[in-house]
């Protein structure tokens, strides 16, 4: 398999950016500009129909930051991620709705289902071949939303409906949609940072090597099926807050919501964004949920538009359109070393 | 009892011929085609467009038209497998795993949403309905559509192991199967090879479509989904790139949703097969005819 190890998904260059453009696509303030855009959209427009909008972009874009450790990060391919949106948002909705609680006080719980879930699904699986691993998920992704259909707890084909609010204080009502919005940004934004904070962590360096070689990183002494497994619970469980967001905008959960399609769609952003950077994901995210919104003609014919790009962007492109790159700062020093020492780095 | 295995042949019949595709494939080269479902789906559109062309046909002229539209759409799915080949197979080879499975990804889409865009989302009724008695065997009830569309898939299956055993070329498939870079130092143009493979698998596919679509009478643009994961299914309970593995797991799994939705609940039946699947992969990989393999580095 060496000559498969992919030079394509591998850093191409280390050290910093040298382009202008470059060094201000990496700096860190581009960030909070992000974070600043968001906050300050609903001045611009705060008609209903746009806060709905926004607030399911942001929705999306925290599912494709919690795919992209597991598909970016890590490099399993998972075809079923809504399945763990879909475990938030019904234990979520279930709770909140037989207890009368505000939708906040079911996190822990929907944080032990959602971790369960992982567990479930990753135990048996995460020792098969990458390809087996897809069509599993993708099987796994099917059953759970055919057991929320069929099951009368999870309301059948009907879903659940008026499911109390996120949270209720004073004269606060978090139903209000603009207060929703903003507490969804705050939410997704800080999960989007650990997201790619993790990915910087000893644990995110682990996952890496288990993406590019993983015989060679078990050779290391990296428990690959630990960390592989880790990478699916942390998956979940942003899948399963994801879902707990999803119950509070919508107040309702119904089985449609969790089609297969809705997985491939987190998929394309990850991948078109570029698998692995945050950045590129975090825009890719909102490129595949705003962009049916802004051109009303492209909505039509959007999922074949989104499957080509991904076949033409895996054979042209491999890396997506915004990869990772040059994310290890000590590196730098590694570009000083003889340059037979780099090459073999960067190959 | 007999009805439910009766069934559950018929059902499973269909299920092998799309196994056979998947399981082709990836014997050669490996590849998971993720995309084998949807054509099934196109080549049950291409037939339809054909039937739809001719116009009236008369009930009586029902089978014979059948047969030359199943030819007719076999090869041209047959193309089109070898088209996709081209575009976002080929390219991709020696490519980390996961860009050849994206890339698979977004070919089933581009299927399911080009006839989308083409035929419209809903539901197309067949131009023609197989009409004929019903037979008791053994205190089953089997219809005559539905034993000729067996003959069908039984002739294609022996068909096809015939080309396999006996032919140069299915020598050659099944030496790559081996060791595709020695076939490559042995003379064999090993990518002619697969272009024949993916042309026979997608024209399987295909075959199976029209005679789902003539049989069932509906047809749509996301009915090569669900399918291609149950053959995908059958070919891992037979043993994935054994052939014969796949035409015993297509009719293995025929009969376990028979039974399992008799005992279940029709309702339950998918979760069913997928709960199969995933129980065969972690406990025997391999399938039942499969044979032990190691990953090679």
């Amino acid at each position: 398999m060496s000559e498969n190890v992919d030079a394509t998904l591998a850093p191409q260059r280390l050290g910093p950016p040298r382009s202008p453009i470059s060094r201000l696509l990496e700096s860190r303030l581009i960030g909070w500009v992000a974070l600043a855009a968001a906050l300050l959209a609903p001045f611009v427009t705060a008609s209903p129909y746009s806060l709905n909008v926004m607030t399911t972009a942001a929705i999306f874009v925290l599912l494709a930051s919690g795919l992209n450790i597991v598909v970016g990060y890590c490099g399993l391919l998972d075809l079923g991620y809504i399945a763990f949106m879909a475990v938030g948002a019904y234990t979520a909705g279930i709770i909140s709705k037989s207890f009368e609680l505000p939708l906040l006080f079911t996190i822990p719980a929907v944080l032990v289902m959602t971790i369960l879930a992982g567990l479930i699904i990753g135990a048996p699986t995460l020792r098969l071949r990458s390809d087996y691993l897809a069509i599993v998920t993708l099987g796994f992704g099917e059953i759970t939303r055919i057991t929320a259909n069929n099951l009368s707890v999870t309301g059948g084909p009907s879903g659940i409906f008026g499911i109390p609010g996120l949270l209720k204080i004073g004269g606060l009502d978090v139903e209000n949609p603009a207060v929703l919005y903003y507490l969804t940004v705050l939410v997704v934004s800080l999960f989007v940072l650990a997201s790619a904070r993790l990915g910087k962590s000893r644990l995110g360096r682990a996952w890496r090597f288990v993406r590019e070689d993983e015989d060679a990183a078990e050779a290391m002494g990296i428990h690959t099926y630990k960390v592989k497994l880790l990478a699916y619970i942390f998956g979940a469980i942003w899948g399963g807050l994801g879902g707990v967001l999803f119950a509070a905008h919508l107040s309702a959960v119904s089985p449609q919501s969790f089609i297969f399609l809705q997985s491939a769609l987190v998929l394309m952003a990850v991948v078109l964004g570029g698998m692995g950077n945050m950045r590129g994901v975090v825009i890719g995210a909102l490129v595949i949920s705003l962009l049916p919104e802004l051109l009303r003609d492209f909505a039509s014919n959007r999922y074949l538009v989104f499957g080509l790009l991904l076949v033409v962007v895996m054979v042209f492109r491999p890396q997506g359109f915004w990869p990772a790159r040059g994310y290890e700062r000590e590196r730098a020093t590694v570009d000083v070393d003889p340059p037979a020492v780099a090459t073999e780095q960067g190959r | 009892m007999t009805q439910l295995i009766w069934d559950g042949l018929f059902v499973g019949s269909f299920y092998a011929l799309i196994a056979l595709g998947y399981s082709m494939v990836y014997g050669i080269i490996k590849l998971l085609n993720f995309a084998h479902g949807d054509i099934y789906m196109l080549g049950a559109f291409i037939g339809f467009a054909l039937l739809t062309s001719m116009g009236g046909i008369p009930a009586s002229l029902s089978l014979g038209a059948l047969l030359i539209v199943l030819l007719v759409s076999m090869l041209i799915t047959g193309g089109a497998g070898v088209l996709i080949e081209r575009l976002a197979y080929r390219p991709l080879r020696g490519a980390p795993r996961l860009a050849v499975l994206i890339s698979a990804v977004g070919v089933s889409f581009s299927l399911e949403y080009g006839i989308a865009a083409i035929a419209g989302p809903n539901p197309r009724a067949y131009p023609i309905r197989l009409e004929g008695g019903v037979f008791e065997v053994l205190g089953a009830r089997a219809s005559l559509p539905q034993i000729v569309l067996m003959l069908i898939a039984a002739g294609l299956m022996v068909a096809l192991n015939f080309y396999i055993q006996k032919t140069s070329t299915g020598r050659a498939m099944r030496s790559i199967a081996l060791d595709s870079n020695a076939s490559l130092l042995m003379g064999i143009n090993v990518n002619a090879v697969i272009t024949r493979t993916f042309f026979i698998g997608s024209a399987l596919a295909g075959a199976a479509g029209v005679m789902a679509g003539a049989y069932y009478g509906k047809i749509d643009f996301l009915m090569g989904f669900i399918i291609g994961l149950k053959a995908f299914t059958a070919a891992v309970i037979g043993g994935i790139g054994n052939i014969k593995g796949a035409m015993l797991g297509g009719l293995v799994l025929g009969f376990v949703e028979a039974f399992g939705s008799q005992w279940f609940g029709g309702q339950w039946r998918d979760v069913f097969s997928f709960a199969v699947l995933i129980l065969f992969l972690t406990l025997r990989p391999t399938g039942i005819l499969g044979e032990r393999v190691t990953e090679r580095m």
